[in-house]
C-alpha cells in the first residue's frame, strides 16, 4: 500500500523519522545486540576479561534444573491464568450481551480493574490472603485449610495465579463482549427456532463463532502471564518461598540483581526474545485472519 | 427468543452482580483497611466495615509517608509517576505521529527498512533487555532522572502503525487541495492532518497514560534515590519482610491512591479507552 499523493523533499522525511529512530537504535537495538553478544561470552570473576565460549552459556542454562523448572512453571502459570480468567470473563460477557437494563453500567463496573497496576494487584491480594492478618485467610483456616503461602510453594503459586487472573478478567471481558456483539443476532434466532436450548446454542453457535476472539485472547493472555506478572510476583512472594514462584522474567531480573553470571543472564534474555518473536508472530498471522471471519 | 426470557434475565443480572462483587472485593478491602488502626489489622482483627481513621491515615500517607525506613511522602511519588506517565504518553504519540507522517507522505531511500526497524521493536519489550538497557542509561548518566525513566520506553511500534494506518485512509484530495492553497508539508501536517487525528491521539493517550502510570520493572531498576521513586515502586518498598513493621493502613491508602488516576481515566473516558484498547491491539 502506497499513497499516490505525496510531498517531495530530500531531508524533511529523515528529520521526521529521526527522533523515533534514535530512541529505537540507542535503547532497543543496541541493548538487544549487547545481550546477544554477551550471551556468547564468559567473564572472569572480576569482570576484567571475557572469552568467546560459543554456546556454552546456553548449554549450561539448559542443563540447569532450576532453569528448566522456571520454563515449566512459566508455561503452567500462563495456562492456568489464561484458562481461569478467560472462562470467567466469557461467562460474564455472555450474560452482559443479553438485552438487560443497565448493561452499560455493568460494563463500566467490570472493566476498571484493567487500570490497576500489577504491583498494586499483588499488594491487594497478599493483604487479603496474608497468613496472619488476611481477612480471607481467616475463612480458609476456619474450614480447616492450613493456609500459609509464605511457606507453602503450591499455595504461593495458587495465589499468584489467582491475583493475575483477577486482573485480566476486565480485558478479556471487554474483548469477549465486542466479539459477541459482532455476531448477528439472527444466527441465534435461527438456532432457537430450530429448537436448540440455550446451552446447546452456546456450544454449537456462539463458541465456534467466537473462536477467533478466543484464540486472540489466548495469545494476549500468555504474553501477559509471561511479562506483566512480574509486578505481581515481586510484591507478593519475590519468587519465594524457595524458587516456587520464579518465572522466566523474574529469573532474569533476580539472577542479574545478584550480579553473578552476566553471560547466563544475557542468554536468558535472548531466549525470552525468541519466545516473544514466536508469540508476536502467531498473533500477527492470526490478526490477518480475524478480519475475515 | 423462545424460552422464558424473564427467568433467564434474572439469572444474568445475578451472575453479573456476583462478578462485579468478585472484581470489586479486593479494592473494597483496601479502602476499608486504609481507614483502620494498624494494631487491629496486625492482630488479624480487621473489621469488614470502614473505621474512623480515614483523615489521619490519608494525611500521613500523602504528606509524611511510613514511619519506617522509607520515609517518603506519597504525594511526591505520585508526582514522579505523573511526570513519567505524561512524558511516556505524550512522547510516544509525538515521535510516532511524525515518523508515520514521514513514512506515509514521502518517498525516500531506506523508507521501508526504517519502517521495519521501528516495527520490530514490538518484539523487544523492556523485560528482555533490562540489564543492557540499564547499562546504557547508566553510561548516559540518566539514572534517577525523568529522562532515564521515560526515554527508553518512548518508542512505539504500535502507535506508529496506528497512525500509518489512519493516514492511509485520509483521502488524497485533501493533500492536493492544500497544495493548491500553497501549503507546504509542515503546514499540511499541522493544519490538516493533526486536527483529523485528534480522536486517534486522544484514544491512544488514554491507553498510554495508563501504561506509563503502571510501569514497574523499569522504574524499580533505575531509581535508587527515594525522592525519584514512583508510586508503584514506593508501595513495594513499604511492605517489609518482617511483617510486624508493615504499616498496613498506609500501604492500603497508597494502593488506593495508586489506583485512583488510571481508574478515573478508564471510567471517565470509557469510550476513548475502549477505542484505544481495540485499536492498539489490531
Amino acid at each position: 500500500m502506497q499513497k499516490q499523493a505525496i510531498f517531495q523533499s530530500k531531508l524533511l522525511p529523515y528529520a521526521l523519522v529521526a527522533p523515533q529512530l534514535a530512541i529505537v537504535l540507542i535503547f532497543f537495538y543496541w541493548p538487544a545486540l549487547q545481550a546477544v553478544i554477551q550471551s556468547f561470552l564468559l567473564q572472569d570473576a572480576f569482570g576484567l576479561s571475557s572469552n568467546f565460549v560459543w554456546l556454552d552459556n546456553y548449554v549450561e542454562l539448559f542443563r540447569d534444573p532450576a532453569y528448566f523448572e522456571a520454563i515449566v512453571r512459566t508455561f503452567f502459570f500462563s495456562f492456568a491464568i489464561a484458562v481461569s480468567s478467560l472462562s470467567f470473563a466469557l461467562l460474564l460477557a455472555v450474560m452482559a450481551d443479553k438485552p438487560l437494563r443497565g448493561s452499560m453500567l455493568y460494563r463500566t463496573l467490570l472493566i476498571w480493574p484493567y487500570a490497576v497496576a500489577p504491583p498494586v494487584v499483588g499488594v491487594l491480594w497478599i493483604f487479603m490472603l496474608h497468613p496472619s492478618l488476611g481477612v480471607l485467610a481467616r475463612y480458609l483456616r476456619a474450614v480447616g485449610i492450613d493456609w500459609n503461602p509464605l511457606l507453602d510453594g503450591n499455595q504461593a503459586a495458587a495465589l499468584i495465579i489467582l491475583a493475575a487472573a483477577w486482573k485480566q478478567i476486565s480485558y478479556n471481558f471487554l474483548f469477549f463482549l465486542a466479539g459477541l456483539q459482532a455476531i448477528p443476532k439472527s444466527v441465534f434466532e435461527a438456532a432457537a427456532i430450530d429448537g436448540a436450548r440455550p446451552m446447546r446454542r452456546f456450544w454449537t453457535v456462539t463458541f465456534p463463532l467466537l473462536s477467533p476472539t478466543i484464540f486472540f485472547l489466548l495469545v494476549v493472555n500468555i504474553v501477559y502471564a509471561f511479562f506483566d506478572t512480574f509486578g505481581i510476583i515481586d510484591t507478593m512472594t519475590r519468587g519465594g518461598p524457595g524458587t516456587s514462584t520464579v518465572t522466566l522474567v523474574y529469573k532474569v531480573y533476580s539472577d542479574g540483581l545478584l550480579g553473578g553470571n552476566l553471560g547466563s543472564s544475557a542468554a536468558q534474555s535472548v531466549i525470552l526474545m525468541v519466545m516473544v518473536i514466536v508469540l508476536t508472530g502467531i498473533q500477527f498471522r492470526f490478526v490477518e485472519r480475524k478480519v475475515t471471519y | 427468543m423462545v424460552e422464558d426470557e424473564g427467568f433467564q434475565r434474572y439469572v444474568a443480572h445475578f451472575i453479573l452482580w456476583v462478578g462485579i462483587a468478585i472484581v470489586a472485593f479486593p479494592v473494597y478491602i483496601a479502602i476499608v483497611a486504609s481507614t483502620q488502626d494498624n494494631a487491629l489489622i496486625a492482630n488479624g482483627q480487621m473489621s469488614l466495615l470502614p473505621g474512623g481513621h480515614f483523615f489521619e491515615v490519608y494525611y500521613q500517607t500523602i504528606f509524611v509517608g511510613t514511619s519506617g525506613s522509607t520515609r517518603e511522602p506519597v504525594y511526591n511519588m505520585m508526582l514522579n509517576s505523573l511526570v513519567m506517565a505524561l512524558l511516556i504518553a505524550v512522547g510516544k504519540i509525538a515521535i510516532s505521529i511524525i515518523s508515520a507522517y514521514g513514512i506515509v507522505y514521502f518517498r525516500f531511500p531506506f523508507r521501508m527498512p526504517i519502517f521495519w526497524i521501528i516495527f520490530i521493536t514490538l518484539m523487544l519489550p523492556v523485560e528482555v533487555r533490562i540489564y543492557p538497557t540499564y547499562k546504557i542509561v547508566a553510561d548516559l548518566h540518566m539514572l534517577d532522572s525523568y529522562a532515564g525513566l521515560s526515554l527508553p520506553l518512548i518508542a512505539s511500534a504500535t502507535a506508529t502503525l496506528l497512525f500509518r494506518q489512519f493516514f492511509m485512509t485520509v483521502p488524497d484530495e485533501l493533500l492536493e487541495a492544500s497544495r493548491i492553497d500553497g501549503a507546504g508539508p509542515l503546514r499540511f501536517f499541522w493544519d490538516t492532518l493533526l486536527p483529523l487525528s485528534r480522536t486517534n491521539m486522544a484514544a491512544l493517550f488514554v491507553i498510554l497514560f495508563i501504561l506509563g502510570w503502571n510501569q514497574y520493572l523499569w522504574p524499580l531498576l533505575i531509581t535508587t534515590r527515594d525522592d525519584m521513586q514512583t508510586i508503584q515502586v514506593g508501595i513495594r518498598k513499604m511492605i517489609t519482610t518482617t511483617d510486624a513493621l508493615t504499616e498496613w493502613p498506609v500501604v492500603m491508602a497508597t494502593a488506593v491512591l495508586a489506583m485512583l488516576p488510571p481508574v478515573f481515566v478508564v471510567v471517565a473516558m470509557q469510550k476513548l479507552f475502549v477505542r484505544g484498547l481495540v485499536e492498539t491491539e489490531k
